[in-house]
């Protein structure tokens, strides 16, 4: 709220960090192999939804599980308006287009639903991605009478770029939703959303614009990554792990700060990709075990080591200084 | 002038009249008090008030404007805040930011981040709290917390506060500080309807008190009109 918070050595340092990643990032297709610009893009990806779930459900405490069909609708957006299946709309436009119908499906359902509490709210967003699905699915089968459709091919690089941007607006969308007083309202209602009411927030307002929101990114990620997979169906598009992946993601990285679920979602991915290529048989099981383990001595997630660790250095260093005294 | 007025407010649970044709006003710069046994229908009431619970018949005035039918954000917004019988902060939130809470969201015209910032210190000076203030409210023993939250409902620059049972819990000494504090409230304009089990600091700060009892409004008077009214005697220690 104030500038000098903004030019304090608090921010400089993971401004600086922010920055260069970010360079290295741009000028990846330059140096980087294809392989590698694929692997990012789909880490990327991970970390869009995982991050768009925490800016909602981080600091209200609402589990939305709807973050698959947020992201199918992206996904089904680009495959029915991009130019091979009859549309005749710009990539650019589609990828928004994919963001803006998700965010008023969001919209909807959170101005139904959002006044349903913890285990009910869950479920029914689940069973939202389910619905959908299979309306999809009957839609395709009595209706169109083909199962599936194909998706306009798109360079790697530009998915790659369309990527990028859509995480970098989504990460300061994220930043200054924390850093404003909504971020304190959400975090209110996550506390004790009666009180919240009783102190002029808004609650419903506050809960279901910053649902679609989060809504908006999952349906753009959906949208740029379908021309990825050039083929897609409703058991692709709108597959229940995508639901469940950003809740464990987060978790796994520390839903506390900003960062965490962006490291969280970066190791997950990649231990995917890594266990998936070197363990196929293995990968599911070990997977579990990292997250278990995870669960059960990383309370605060991965990022909640960073505190216990300076203040461990930190320790370390003043008693030197008492020894030295 | 009359800042609250209540008329024939009814609220039934079921088939049970948890308020029932209660009459009641507060005026402008006054500490009005309600007291009555325990299921009297007090906080019933405050919760008519402020939305929490909607009417079932009657209507509730503010400055002579309806207001019933309103939404809780929006009565806050008008100028009516509160307090809740078990404390009701933001523990993991700071304490300066429970308090900026108030400023930024519940104020009646919309108040810049300095201005609201500037709002919380005063108010965390009014209550004491100025050490504490970037602790998690959490932290705060009781007397802290219920100090908390008048000073959250007051960022909302409300024009009636209502206190429910803020003496509760509370040892002598904190009783008699949590005294002088209403007094010092209404001492900046804001007109209190509260709440008390305590009769000693409720017959030492009102100037008028509301009895109910079984949903109905029994009496209504000074401290001393109360104290010795019968009918009130009988539902306070049986016939």
């Amino acid at each position: 709220m104030d500038i000098t918070r903004f030019t304090s050595k608090k921010f400089l340092i993971p401004g600086i960090i922010s920055l260069v990643i970010l360079i290295a990032l741009v000028i990846l297709p330059v140096y980087g192999s294809l392989y590698m610009v694929i692997l990012i893009t789909a880490i990327l990806m991970y970390v869009i939804i995982t991050v768009s779930w925490t800016m909602f459900s981080g600091p209200t405490g609402y589990m939305s599980l709807a973050s698959a069909a947020f992201f199918g609708i992206g996904v089904y957006a680009s495959a029915i308006l991009l130019p091979t299946t009859g549309g005749k709309l710009p990539l650019l436009v589609v990828v928004v287009l994919g963001g803006v119908i998700s965010s008023i499906l969001a919209l909807l359902i959170g101005a139904l639903t959002l006044r349903l509490k913890g285990i009910y709210f869950a479920i029914f967003t689940f069973g939202l991605l389910e619905l959908i699905k299979q309306v999809l699915l009957w839609w395709e089968n009595t209706v169109t009478g083909t199962r599936g459709r194909y998706v306009m091919l798109v360079d790697n690089d530009v998915i790659f770029y369309v990527m990028l941007a859509i995480f970098v607006v989504l990460m300061l969308t994220a930043y200054f939703i924390r850093h404003s007083k909504y971020g304190l309202a959400l975090q209110s209602i996550g506390e004790n959303e009666e009180a919240a009411a009783h102190r002029g927030i808004n609650v419903t307002m506050v809960k279901v614009v910053t649902f679609a929101i989060s809504a908006f990114f999952m349906g753009a990620t959906g949208a740029i990554i379908a021309t990825r997979w050039t083929y897609i169906d409703p058991y692709i598009a709108f597959n229940g792990l995508f639901s469940f992946l950003p809740v464990l993601m987060a978790v796994f990285g520390g839903i506390g700060q900003l960062y965490g679920p962006v490291i969280g979602a970066t190791i997950f991915a990649y231990l995917e990709e890594i266990l998936l290529t070197k363990f196929p048989y293995f990968y599911m099981l070990i997977f579990g075990l990292v997250l278990i383990l995870a669960i059960l001595y990383l309370p605060n997630g991965i990022v909640g080591l960073v505190p216990r660790l300076v203040r461990r250095l930190r320790k370390g260093g003043s008693t030197e200084q008492h020894a030295s005294t | 002038m009359r800042v609250l007025e209540g008329e024939k407010v009814t609220k039934y649970f079921g088939g049970l009249a948890a308020v029932s044709n209660v009459d009641f006003h507060v005026d402008q710069g006054e500490i009005f008090g309600l007291i009555g046994p325990n299921g009297a229908g007090k906080t019933t009431l405050f919760n008519l008030v402020s939305a929490a619970l909607v009417l079932k018949s009657g209507a509730i005035k503010f400055k002579g404007e309806r207001i019933s039918g309103l939404k809780p954000y929006q009565i806050c917004r008008k100028g009516v805040a509160r307090t809740f019988q078990s404390v009701k902060i933001f523990g993991n939130i700071p304490v300066r930011e429970n308090i900026l809470l108030g400023a930024l969201f519940g104020t009646p015209t919309t108040m810049s981040a300095p201005n609201a910032a500037n709002q919380a210190a005063e108010l965390l000076d009014f209550v004491g709290l100025s050490q504490m203030s970037a602790l998690p409210a959490r932290e705060l023993t009781l007397v802290n917390q219920k100090r908390l939250e008048v000073a959250t409902a007051l960022a909302t620059k409300p024009e009636l506060l209502l206190l429910d049972e803020l003496m509760a819990g509370l040892t002598p000494t904190e009783t008699a500080e949590a005294m002088e504090m209403v007094t010092r409230i209404r001492d900046r304009g804001v007109a209190i309807f509260m709440i008390e089990h305590v009769m000693k600091a409720i017959m030492g700060v009102c100037g008028r008190i509301m009895v109910l009892h079984h949903g109905e409004k029994i009496a209504e008077g000074t401290p001393q009109e109360i104290s010795t009214s019968k009918k009130v005697v009988e539902v306070y220690l049986g016939e």
